[in-house]
């Protein structure tokens, strides 16, 4: 193409008429940018399909089961009769496994950003990061067995009541695969920490731990807030780790051992079954997926504004 | 005098201390992925190793765990991405050099900006949950491999999108002034002055997209690609497998024999990842020694 473009030029330069007039240069000069905004328009197209064919379906969901009693039944059997339409023991399911996720890696995450930032010679840093940033480059389906095959036989050995499907090991595993969200963020934030208000602090005579504490820390907390807010998202989307791992006993429980249901699970477990187009079941997926969407949009809204509003500026 | 003195020093001495603690405390947190990572790939091969035989990659799956293979599977994840490589490539591409520079500053393009980062947020059984509605029931695609490349391509499109804004906000000005100057027009300077050095970090964020498509699972479990495939996709409207789903397909079976295989089944596609990320390090760094 761009040879075509060339030879034009040339010619028709070489005639004497303007090259920019009735050339292929001026075509693509004109084309171009329009063809160029409907790829940028895919994207914005993209949301729009979500949104409709969420809402639409939804819509239809909620003509046959009323939306109060979606939003807080406290039953959730959708596919063995007498049916219940309730979400709660499915938010309370992705919550469970949320939080300990979060209590997994938002404390280790946050302890490997002080580490790589404040701590570490840069030649360990330049081994560390990319080890942690593999971590966030596993396939879920990886972690899934992960959690199956070595975690909880773990956690079945300390707690016999355990069984083999339990929140507490999918949780823990959905919390190592959030750690390098956690700590990179973080450690951008930190490292966005302006030198000068370290080497303030220790002409002071403080500690490496007390600069991280009392400044670093302080300084780089919307950046932190906001990787943990993001964390607790992306956890709440995850899909195989639970689907595998967590079981598919929709459960209104803070029992930790005990085998629940998440939202995405169920979405997964009813896409398995050859479920006829326009049923209850069908429309539930997309009940539970507009959930889902909904929670993470706004927590990821939550994160940028977060970390915007919060900002220190030096 | 003295009695001061040895106070301020004990202080000292206990903030020495607690430094030193916390120290080793954020080393063992560290640690703790590096760990993690390592009991994951270990746990991994120990289980997976034996069953990683020449079979595994001529073989179908099968009812039979020791008849089973992944050649479908393989095959399948090779054709998705000979698929949505180039649909994704142009649309992202086109989509980062629109907004980089052609588009004007104004509440479309900033619209399109924030729905970008907002599109990479979205859990990706989300995409699956559109590509069910649009590909498989709207446009009856059925469960077919362009139908699960097309769900693909939207799940990466924001990714690669971000990254080759980045790749082309890198090349510097003056190439641009330099261009226009010698009398190129703006389609003329983009094309031959500004894309030729922002492809090589375009490439590898697209590599790097590329390989997070073939470890997704759920999207495509969305469009009901968790079939029993023991046949070769003969064309985009065939039914398929990838990798991912079938490592989940054998998860799914009781037999232990079947865990096995769903553990070289993960080693294949670990390999596969690496050499993916390798490709697009050893782009990343000859591109960083050019600039």
């Amino acid at each position: 193409m761009p040879n075509k473009d060339t030879s034009s030029l040339n010619t028709s330069t070489i005639s004497g008429s303007n090259p920019f007039k009735n050339s292929k240069v001026s075509i693509m000069n004109k084309v171009m940018p329009f063809l160029l905004f409907l790829c940028a328009i895919v994207s914005v197209l993209t949301t729009v399909g979500i949104v409709i064919t969420l809402a639409t379906e939804t819509y239809q969901f909620f003509k046959h089961i009323p939306i109060f009693d979606f939003l807080f039944g406290t039953k959730w059997s959708p596919l063995i009769p007498p049916k219940s339409y309730g979400i709660l023991p499915l938010l309370g399911g992705t919550l469970l496994i949320t939080v300990i996720a979060c209590l997994v890696a938002v404390p280790i995450g946050l302890a490997s950003a002080i580490y790589l930032s404040e701590y570490a010679p840069k030649s360990v840093r330049k081994v560390i990061k990319p080890i942690l940033e593999v971590l966030a480059g596993v396939p879920t389906i990886v972690y899934g067995y992960f959690a199956l095959s070595f975690v909880t036989p773990i956690i079945q050995f300390f707690f016999n009541s355990a069984g083999i499907f339990n929140a507490l090991s999918a949780g823990i595993v959905v919390g190592i695969m959030i750690i390098p969200m956690v700590s990179s963020l973080s450690e951008d934030a930190m490292s966005a920490v302006p030198r000068s208000l370290r080497d303030g602090a220790y002409a002071l005579g403080a500690t490496r731990f007390e600069v991280a504490l009392k400044i670093v820390v302080p300084a780089a907390f919307s950046g932190i807030v906001a990787s943990a807010v993001l964390a607790f998202s992306r956890a709440i989307g995850e899909t195989m780790i639970v689907t595998l791992a967590a079981g598919s006993t929709p459960n209104l429980t803070v029992n930790p051992l005990d085998s629940i249901q998440t939202m995405t699970a169920y979405i997964v477990q009813v896409s398995l079954g050859d479920t006829p187009h326009g049923s209850l079941e069908y429309g539930s997926i997309f009940a539970v997926g507009m959930t889902l969407f909904v929670i993470t949009f706004l927590l990821n809204i939550l994160a940028q504004y977060v970390a915007r509003r919060f900002r220190e500026e030096y | 005098m003295n009695i001061f003195e040895d106070a301020n020093r004990r202080q000292i001495a206990n903030r020495r201390n607690i430094d030193f603690i916390l120290h080793i405390l954020f080393v063992l947190a560290t640690s703790i992925g590096v760990v993690a990572l390592c009991a994951l790939i270990v746990d991994i091969v120990v289980d997976g190793v034996a069953r990683l035989q020449p079979e595994l990659f001529t073989e179908f799956p099968s009812r039979k765990a020791e008849n089973s293979g992944m050649k479908s599977a393989l095959v399948g994840t090779i054709y998705m991405l000979i698929i949505m490589a180039p649909i994704s490539f142009i649309f992202g591409v086109g989509a980062a050099i629109y907004l980089e520079e052609y588009a004007k500053k104004g509440w479309l393009t900033r619209l399109i900006q924030l729905n970008i980062s907002t599109l990479a947020g979205v859990p990706s059984i989300v995409y699956g949950i559109l590509g069910l509605a649009l590909f498989v029931r709207l446009m009856s695609l059925e469960k077919s491999l362009i139908a699960g490349a097309l769900t693909m391509t939207l799940l990466v499109l924001p990714i690669i999108i971000v990254s080759a804004q980045e790749a082309i906000r890198a090349v510097p000005k003056s190439r641009r002034d330099a261009s226009f100057a010698l009398g190129a027009t703006k389609w003329q300077t983009v094309s031959r002055s500004v894309m030729p050095s922002a492809i090589p970090g375009i490439l590898t964020g697209v590599i790097l997209a590329m390989s997070r498509a073939i470890g997704e699972t759920a999207p495509l479990v969305m469009i009901g690609a968790l079939t029993y495939v023991a046949f070769l996709p003969d064309g985009l409207k065939d039914s398929f497998t990838v990798i991912p789903i079938q490592v989940y397909n054998w998860l799914s079976k009781p037999q232990i024999e079947f865990k096995e295989l769903a553990a070289s089944g993960i080693i294949v596609l670990l390999v596969l990842l690496l050499l993916m990320n390798l490709s697009a390090i050893l782009l990343r760094n000859k591109y960083q020694k050019n600039v």
